[in-house]
């Protein structure tokens, strides 16, 4: 009896309702823009969708360690940025084979977000400056390296089919959905995972719901949060190699901006920015809510600037709910 | 008889279905200092909170002064010379005190278009005459004490020429000799034929300054009685209904245990001086003071919450150095804050969240997996061991009451293995009938052989409870006693005597 009713508790519980809430605007939306136009949902259609989800949303999921401690990453745009572009120095520069190439733009990424959880945790810069301060030496740094000139992998053959490429396509034929919405989908799975089931995310909603408190209770703080950053690095630089393969090029001008969509996908998602809340699958549903948004009004011939003014309503909308639905509870 | 500052009758009010006051009344006298007294969750603050327009009243009436009115909003209700004195004070730290006395309506000059801090600061000078208060107006609220900062909070009530004066709690942070000032003042007030609502659990100072007492329980009009006329058991019996708990003195039995703690000259700034001491297994060791005097500081800086300048600790005769509280902790000590919502529970996380959350790493296997079944099952241990009454263990901890907030912070600490308990102020916050389970836990704990440094400011769960007490006095210990050799007045000379 016990149990029934903690379940029934559960499904009423606001995490759940804000999920349900964020999952049904998604689906009117798709169901607004199919009935709007008849090309909206076609297979090729809905898999541009998910291939443009792809990076954002990455970069979306490692975003969302960081803010559920109540912190915030300002430089996933450029460390990605960098990352891409460490992974053409690597392969194309150094010679090194694909897949080692792979994991070091990935581990530049993971480097740069121990740094900034270095600088939060260690030196007590609050994370909006650390990051900010991030977010720049990436910019410059991934400049620099490139000499401000785009890297291609022209030359390496397979490089664009990392994301482009279809493992499914193979396995089922026609239904070619690309590598980058399946790596998509796997990082989200494992990034559930390391929320819910490990000592990594149990530490992070800790510090998110009251650091102070959870310092007092014997946990070292600073560790996980350096933990926490570097995840979230290493998110970014996953993000990186998928946007350097789907691009088969390295663009170093690329990268500001994509943090501040990234933080938008966590927010429609449910994520509170003043932390303790937050799941990954409400990010996957925000990354989606914002590129069926995109795309659909793109359908609609609905111009470029007004598609920015739309997704920027959606955003005070999205919080708002949540805000008036947290007055209630 | 003075004039009727005050009626209320009949005063109804519910939240969402859940009836929090049912035909409460309270009638308050010009001059009067009038006690409302219950448990936590009687009502008392609802029933305030009616008065001072915070929350609308479903059914009564209020007349205040002859006449009958509806109170809106807060500002109606300091219109009218209502007033409220909250335990959390709404000061704004980085302003002056009399900034912060005219916040809102400031005196300006030039056609309006500027402050006029002079007039400002001769103006509040003048408040403070009136009720003999020392203090510069120009000072920055961050630098006043807790005290002081309350007496700008009483000043700014004045300055509303209130009649009606509601204070919450005012003595809860104060120590002795600022309580003297604060009833000094209160005296002041009453003379001036202001009637105060004062809300206290501190039976001893409602039988010396108030004139009447009013009783709830359960959101319930009890009775209203002269002070003179009960006892303080009496008060109790009716806030409580139910006899509360008393245990016998504590036996020195702990004498000739094994010293499992030892503090060497710790020195901290000003904070603390030369702090040396010892604690034995299954002792409970109070720790007396004025506030201020460094008794959370000593804790502090045992748990390795603050940094020390120089001092040793021992544990079970090692040295330690201890870093940080992830270091104490592992030397099996457990720190409770005397403020439990901002440094002890993770408010929005479940029971067992809160159980597990200082031994994840006992309950994590490879690769940091959660054992989710083990948190559930030891938590199921935890509520069913300390009683905690709470529906369940997947609750978020915010709506259990005080005292089994504080029960499941000493679950977390036992979860951990902790021998060492450092308990500050264990009791604050908590309504008397669970005060008595938590002295009952305590002492338990210490026959269980764990060994506890309890930290208070009320002087009869020192002496009830200890069986040695160290008094502390501006950064230093100034005596150890047994529990034999014990008053409440020979601990009070020792926590206001001062060394060099």
């Amino acid at each position: 009896m016990k149990e029934t009713s903690v379940k029934k508790s559960m499904a009423f519980n606001s995490a759940f309702l804000q999920q349900f809430l964020a999952f049904g605007s998604l689906i009117l939306l798709i169901v607004f823009f199919s009935l709007s136009s008849s090309n909206f949902f076609q297979f090729s259609n809905i898999i541009g969708i998910l291939l443009s989800t792809a990076v954002i949303g990455v970069l979306a999921l490692g975003s969302t360690f960081v803010i559920i401690t109540g912190g915030i990453d300002l430089s996933v745009g450029t460390v990605m940025t960098l990352s891409a572009v460490m992974t053409g120095v690597f392969i194309t520069v150094w010679g090194m084979p694909v897949p080692l190439g792979i994991l070091g733009g990935i581990m530049t990424g993971a480097l740069c977000g121990l740094l900034s959880g270095a600088a939060v945790a260690r030196m007590k810069i609050p994370p909006f400056i650390a990051t900010l301060a991030m977010m720049m030496i990436a910019k410059g740094l991934a400049l620099i390296i490139s000499g401000t000139k785009p890297i291609y992998f022209t030359n390496t053959p397979g490089f664009s089919d990392i994301s482009l490429g279809s493992l499914i396509g193979k396995v089922i034929p026609g239904f070619t959905i690309p590598n980058a919405v399946l790596i998509f989908f796997l990082t989200a799975i494992i990034g559930s995972i390391i929320l819910s089931k490990t000592i990594i995310g149990r530490m992070n909603f800790a510090i998110g719901s009251n650091e102070e408190a959870t310092r007092l209770s014997g946990v070292n703080v600073n560790y996980w949060k350096i933990v926490i950053y570097t995840i979230t690095g290493t998110f970014t630089g996953l993000a990186g190699v998928l946007m350097a393969s789907r691009l088969n090029s390295a663009q170093p001008a690329l990268g500001m901006g994509y943090e501040l969509e990234a933080i938008a996908a966590v927010v429609i998602g449910g994520t509170s920015l003043s932390g303790g809340k937050g799941t990954i699958v409400g990010t996957v549903i925000g990354a989606l809510i914002m590129s069926v948004l995109t795309n659909g009004l793109r359908i609609m011939s609905v111009p470029q600037e007004w598609q920015t003014v739309v997704v920027g309503f959606v955003i005070i909308l999205a919080v708002y709910a949540d805000i008036l639905r947290r007055r209630k509870a | 008889m003075s004039e009727v500052l005050v009626q209320m009758e009949g005063i109804h009010k519910s939240f969402a279905g859940v009836q929090a006051l049912k035909d409460c009344r309270l009638e308050l006298r010009a001059g009067e200092v009038h006690a409302l007294v219950g448990e936590n969750g009687a009502g008392k603050s609802t029933l305030m909170k009616v008065l001072t327009g915070v929350y609308q009243k479903d059914e009564g009436q209020v007349i205040y002064r002859g006449k009958e009115v509806d109170i809106l909003s807060t500002r109606a209700a300091q219109e009218l010379g209502i007033s409220m004195i909250h335990q959390e004070l709404n000061l704004a730290p980085d302003l002056t005190v009399a900034q912060n006395i005219f916040i809102g309506r400031e005196p300006r000059k030039a056609w309006r278009l500027f402050l006029d801090e002079k007039a400002m600061n001769e103006q509040a000078r003048a408040l403070f005459q009136q009720i003999n208060l020392d203090l510069d107006p120009r000072t920055l609220v961050s630098e006043l004490t807790v005290a002081k900062q309350q007496m700008v909070e009483i000043v700014k009530a004045i300055s509303y020429e209130s009649k009606v004066l509601i204070m919450d709690e005012p003595t809860a942070a104060l120590s002795d000799a600022e309580i003297e000032d604060l009833f000094r003042m209160i005296e002041d007030l009453r003379g001036k034929g202001v009637g105060i609502v004062y809300i206290s659990h501190r039976m001893v100072e409602l039988k010396r300054i108030t004139d009447r007492i009013t009783v709830m329980r359960d959101g319930s009009y009890i009775d209203t009685v002269p002070t003179e006329e009960v006892s303080i058991d009496q008060i109790i019996a009716m806030m409580v209904g139910r006899q509360i708990y008393h245990t016998s003195t504590p036996d020195p039995r702990q004498e000739n245990n094994e010293i499992v703690l030892e503090v060497k000259g710790l020195n901290r700034g000003k904070q603390l001086k030369d702090i040396s001491f010892q604690l034995k297994k299954g002792e409970i060791l109070g720790v007396a003071g004025l506030v201020g005097a460094g008794r959370t500081e000593v804790a502090r800086a045992i748990f390795g919450a603050d940094p020390i300048d120089s001092g040793e600790i021992y544990i079970h005769g090692k040295k330690v150095s201890i870093a940080g509280p992830h270091e104490a902790v592992r030397q099996g000590i457990g720190y409770l804050s005397e403020d439990r919502k901002q440094y002890g529970c993770l408010l929005d996380m479940d029971v067992k969240a809160n159980v597990a959350v200082a031994s994840l790493r006992k309950f994590s296997k490879g690769f940091g997996w959660m054992n989710d079944t083990d948190i559930a099952n030891v938590s199921d241990k935890v509520v069913d061991e300390l009683k905690v009454k709470t529906p369940s263990i997947h609750q978020p901890i915010k709506f259990l009451s005080g005292g089994n907030q504080q029960k499941v912070i000493i679950g977390k600490w036992l979860t951990r293995d902790c021998d060492i308990l450092i308990f500050d102020e264990p009791t604050r916050g908590i309504d008397v009938g669970a005060k008595g389970e938590i002295y009952k836990l305590l002492d338990t704990l210490a026959r269980e052989g764990k060994s506890i440094i309890m930290i208070s400011s009320e002087l009869p769960e020192i002496l009830r409870l200890s069986h040695r007490i160290l008094v502390m006095c501006e950064g230093r210990i100034t005596a150890e006693l047994g529990n034999h050799e014990v008053t409440q007045e020979t601990i009070m000379s020792y926590a206001t005597k001062r060394v060099g």
